[in-house]
C-alpha cells in the first residue's frame, strides 16, 4: 500500500541524510522524496511516498516523529490534495518522427523543452499516473534518459497542513 | 571566571553552560582539536577524569548518569578519538542513558578535506545518538549546548553529541546561555490520555491473572514508589526487564524477577498464563519475548511508554498509553479499587513451587552461590555493575536487587567492556554506595585498563572476577546450537588477575574453594581500598533457565 506523507522539518544540514538514513537502516521502502523549502524559509517540506502495510506505516510515521528535526507529518493519503510529478524525458527523435511525439506531447499537455539532431527533451508534469503515461506512449520511439522528481503534494481548498496543526505556534 | 566577556570564546561559552547546568564531573580523554574545552575546563571547580580509552568516557559517564539520574558528559577528540566513542554511544542509546558528548574537531575551513584527524563523527553517529550537531556558528552554541542537555534527559532519555570545529571553539562569542529551550520538532509528552487512563483502570480491574511487566522506563521516570503503591493496592505481580531489576524489590512476595530467554522460571510461566499484562517502560525486545507469536498467548497488553514509537513495535498492543510513567501511575492510583487476587496468587505461588530457580550441575566454587553470598552480605543494596556473559546473567538472577538503580548493566546492546569503566562512574555518583563489578575474564580484559583511572581517582570499587579461562555464554551457545564444537572461546593466555590488581595498587584476593567464598567477600567488603577478587569457576557451567530459539518462554531449558 503507498502512503503519501507530507513532513515539515527544519531547513538546517543534514536533516535529509537524517531522514533517508532511517528509511534505509530501518528497512522502510522509499518510493520517492522530494524536498524544498516552504513559505518560511527556515522550514522545508519533504514530500515522501513510501510503501507498506499499516502496521509499518505508522512505525514510519513514529521514527520520524522522534527526530529532533522533524516538526510535523501528515499522512494525506486519504484526503484531497493535488498531487504532482516533475519529469523529463530525452526522447529519440529522427525528423520523420517528431510530428507523432508532438502530438503525443500535446495530448498530455506536455512541453518541448530542448531540440537536438535527433532527439527532444519532453518536460511535463503531472501525477504519478499521468507522467507513468507519458513515458509509456514514448517508449516505443526509444528513452534515451528520463529524470523525475517525485511526488510533491498539497491539500486543496483553503486548509493547510501548517504548523498550526502541532499546537505549537503557527508559521507566521 | 575573572576574564571579561571580551575574552569569552566558544570554549568559554560551552564551560559556562556547562556549570549553568550544574555538571559537576566530565569523563575524557584530550588531543589537539578539543584542547580549547580543556584549557577552559582547567579553570572552573568542574572535575575531570581522565580515562585510558576513549569508550570507557561514555561508559563511565553511563555508569554515573543511571547511578545518580543526572546527565553524564563527555570530552574527546576529533579522528581516533572520536571513533573510539561509538560504541560507548551505541551502548547508552541502547540503554536510553542521557549522556551529552563533545567532540572537537577539524577547524571548519578543513572539514571535509580528510584532514588529519578528520572524521565525520556527525554522520556516524546519526544513528546511535538521539540527536547530534556539528557547530557551524559559534553564536549557535550556547543555544546548542543548553538544546544538548534538554534533549538527552527528557522524554525517552538518551545521548546527544556536540562536534565543535576548533575554530568555532576559538572564535569570540557573544550569545548568552538562552534560559529557555524552544524546540519546536520535540516536545514530549508526559501526561496520559485521560481516555486512556480510565480504560487501563477498567482493565486492570477486570482482570483475573494480571501481570505487571516493569522495564527501564520506570527508573528513569523515578517511578519506583508508585509502582508499588499499585502494585500493593492491587495486589498484582511484577515481572522485570534486565533493564527494569531494581524497579520492584525483589525481596517483596510479589516480585517474580527477571523475564525472558534467561528469565525465572517462575516469572516465564507467569506471562504465559495472566491474563492482563501491562508493561511500563518496556520494549519488548526479542530476549525478552521468545517467539513473538507464542508471548503472552492469554493476556491484553496494555503498554504504557513515553516513547510512541515503541508501542506496538514488536508486540500487539490493546490498550496504548503514552506517557511518563510517574505521570501516569500517580494518576491511575485513584482510578482503581483496591484487589485481592487470590486465586492468581495462589497459582503464582504454585508455580514458584514447581519451578525452583536452580543451578544445575558445575564445578567446586558455584559462580551463582557466591553472587547470592554477595547478595545477602550486602543486603542486596549494593551497586552492581556487570559485562556482558554469563556472570551478567547470574548476577541478574542470584543477586537480589532491592533498590532502583543498583543494577547497571549494558542490557541493550550487550557490550562486553561495559562494567568497569560504568563501575567507575558509578562510585563517583554515589560514594555513600558499595559498588561491585561482576565481571568475567573476557569481558574484563576488553577494558581493564580503567584499573588505572580507579586508581588514580581512588575509588574503592570492588572487582568480582569469574575467571572460567573462556568466553562461557558463547560457549553455551556452542553447547546448544553447534554441536557442542567449542571454537575461539577459550583463553590461554590469561594474565595473573591477582598480581594485575597488585600491579594498580590494588588489593588482589583469590577465591578457588567454596570455603574461601564467605571470608574473601567479607575481606574485601571491609577494607575501602580498590580491591579484585578472582573467583575460579568451571567454564562448563550453564546459565539456566535458557528458552531455545523459537520456543515459547514456558519451554524453557532447566537443569535436570
Ligand atoms: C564487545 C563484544 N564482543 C563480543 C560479544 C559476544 N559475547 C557475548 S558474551 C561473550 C563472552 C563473555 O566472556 P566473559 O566476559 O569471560 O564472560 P563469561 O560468559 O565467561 O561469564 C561474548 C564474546 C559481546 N557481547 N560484546
Ligand atoms: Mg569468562
Amino acid at each position: 500500500m503507498k502512503r503519501t506523507l507530507s513532513v515539515l522539518v527544519e531547513n538546517r544540514p543534514g536533516v535529509l541524510s537524517r531522514v533517508a538514513g532511517l528509511f534505509s537502516r530501518r528497512g522502510y521502502n522509499i518510493d520517492s522524496l522530494a524536498v524544498g523549502r516552504t513559505e518560511n524559509p527556515a522550514i522545508s517540506r519533504m514530500t515522501i511516498v513510501v510503501d507498506g502495510d499499516e502496521q509499518i506505516i505508522e512505525q514510519v510515521g513514529k521514527q520520524l516523529n522522534k527526530l529532533i528535526d522533524v516538526i510535523k507529518i501528515s499522512d494525506i493519503t486519504n484526503d484531497p490534495y493535488v498531487g504532482r510529478e516533475l519529469i523529463l524525458i530525452k526522447v529519440n527523435a529522427d525528423p520523420s518522427v517528431r510530428g507523432e511525439i508532438m502530438q503525443i506531447v500535446d495530448i498530455f499537455r506536455a512541453r518541448i523543452v530542448d531540440i537536438a539532431r535527433n532527439s527532444l527533451i519532453i518536460e511535463a508534469t503531472g501525477d504519478a499516473d499521468k507522467i507513468d503515461a507519458i513515458e509509456n506512449s514514448l517508449r516505443p520511439f526509444g528513452i534515451r534518459e528520463v529524470v523525475r522528481t517525485g511526488k510533491i503534494a498539497m491539500l486543496r481548498g483553503a486548509k493547510t497542513r501548517g504548523m498550526e496543526a502541532s499546537g505549537n505556534g503557527t508559521g507566521e | 571566571m575573572a576574564q571579561g566577556n571580551s575574552g569569552r570564546t566558544g570554549a568559554r561559552a560551552v564551560i559556562e553552560a556547562l556549570l549553568d547546568e550544574g555538571v559537576e564531573l566530565v569523563f575524557g580523554y584530550p588531543g589537539g582539536a578539543v584542547l580549547p574545552l580543556y584549557h577552559e575546563l582547567a579553570r572552573t571547580p568542574i572535575r575531570h577524569i581522565l580515562v585510558r580509552q576513549e569508550q570507557n568516557a561514555v561508559h563511565a559517564a553511563s555508569g554515573y548518569a543511571r547511578t545518580s539520574g543526572r546527565t553524564g558528559v563527555c570530552f574527546a577528540t576529533s579522528g581516533p578519538g572520536a571513533t573510539n566513542l561509538v560504541t560507548g554511544i551505541a551502548t547508552a542509546y541502547m540503554d536510553s542513558v542521557p549522556v551529552v558528548i563533545f567532540t572537537g574537531q577539524v577547524p571548519t575551513r578543513m572539514v571535509g578535506s580528510d584532514a588529519f584527524q578528520e572524521t565525520d563523527i556527525t554522520g556516524i553517529t546519526i544513528p546511535i545518538t538521539k540527536h547530534n550537531y556539528l557547530v557551524k556558528d559559534v553564536e549557535e552554541l550556547p543555544r546548542i549546548v543548553k538544546e544538548a542537555f534538554y534533549i538527552a534527559s527528557t522524554g525517552r532519555p538518551g545521548p546527544v553529541l556536540v562536534d565543535i570545529p576548533k575554530d568555532v571553539a576559538l572564535a569570540p562569542c557573544r550569545a548568552p546561555v538562552p534560559d529557555r529551550v524552544e524546540l519546536r520538532g520535540y516536545k514530549p509528552t508526559y501526561q496520559g490520555h485521560p481516555g486512556q487512563l480510565r480504560a487501563l483502570a477498567r482493565s486492570l480491574g477486570e482482570a483475573e491473572r494480571p501481570l505487571i511487566f516493569a522495564g527501564g522506563g520506570v527508573q528513569v521516570s523515578r517511578a519506583e514508589d508508585y509502582l508499588r503503591q499499585i502494585v500493593e493496592k492491587l495486589q498484582i505481580p511484577v515481572v522485570t526487564s534486565l533493564t527494569g531489576l531494581g524497579s520492584f524489590p525483589e525481596d517483596n512476595p510479589l516480585s517474580l524477577g527477571m523475564v525472558g530467554l534467561h528469565g525465572k522460571p517462575c516469572a516465564n510461566h507467569a506471562l504465559m498464563e495472566c491474563d492482563f499484562l501491562m508493561g511500563l517502560g518496556v520494549r519488548f525486545d526479542d530476549r525478552v519475548t521468545g517467539a513473538l507469536e507464542k508471548f503472552a498467548p492469554r493476556a491484553r497488553i496494555a503498554h504504557v511508554d513515553i516513547d510512541p514509537a515503541e508501542i506496538g513495535k514488536n508486540v500487539r498492543v490493546d490498550l496504548p498509553l503514552v506517557g511518563d510513567i510517574s505521570c501516569i501511575l500517580k494518576e491511575l492510583l485513584p482510578l482503581v479499587e483496591p484487589a485481592g487476587h487470590g486465586p492468581w496468587l495462589k497459582r503464582i505461588k504454585e508455580l514458584r513451587n514447581l519451578y525452583p530457580l536452580t543451578y544445575g550441575r558445575g564445578g567446586e566454587v558455584r559462580p551463582q552461590w557466591v553472587i547470592e553470598r554477595l547478595g545477602e552480605m550486602t543486603r542486596g543494596q549494593a551497586i552492581i555493575t556487570t559485562d556482558v556473559g554469563q556472570h551478567q546473567m547470574w548476577a541478574a538472577l542470584f543477586y537480589g536487587f532491592t533498590e532502583p538503580r543498583t543494577f547497571i548493566s549494558s542490557c541493550g546492546l550487550g557490550t562486553m567492556g561495559y562494567g568497569l569503566p560504568a563501575a567507575v562512574g558509578a562510585v563517583l555518583a554515589r560514594p555513600d554506595k558499595q559498588v561491585w563489578l561482576i565481571t568475567g575474564d573476557g569481558s574484563f580484559q576488553m577494558s581493564m585498563a580503567e584499573l588505572g583511572t580507579a586508581r588514580e581517582q581512588g575509588l574503592p570499587l570492588k572487582i568480582l572476577l569469574f575467571n572460567n579461562h573462556s568466553l562461557a555464554m558463547v560457549r553455551q551457545l556452542q553447547h546448544f546450537y553447534y554441536e557442542r564444537q567449542y571454537t575461539a572461546i577459550e583463553f590461554t593466555g590469561n594474565p595473573d588477575f591477582v598480581r594485575l590488581a597488585e600491579c594498580y595498587g590494588a588489593e588482589g584476593l583469590r577465591i578457588s574453594k567454596q570455603e574461601e567464598v564467605v571470608p574473601v567477600l567479607a575481606r574485601a567488603m571491609g577494607n575501602d581500598r580498590l580491591t579484585l577478587i578472582e573467583c575460579l569457576i568451571s567454564p562448563e557451567e550453564i546459565v539456566y533457565p535458557m528458552v531455545p530459539e523459537g520456543a515459547a518462554l514456558d519451554e524453557m531449558i532447566l537443569p535436570e
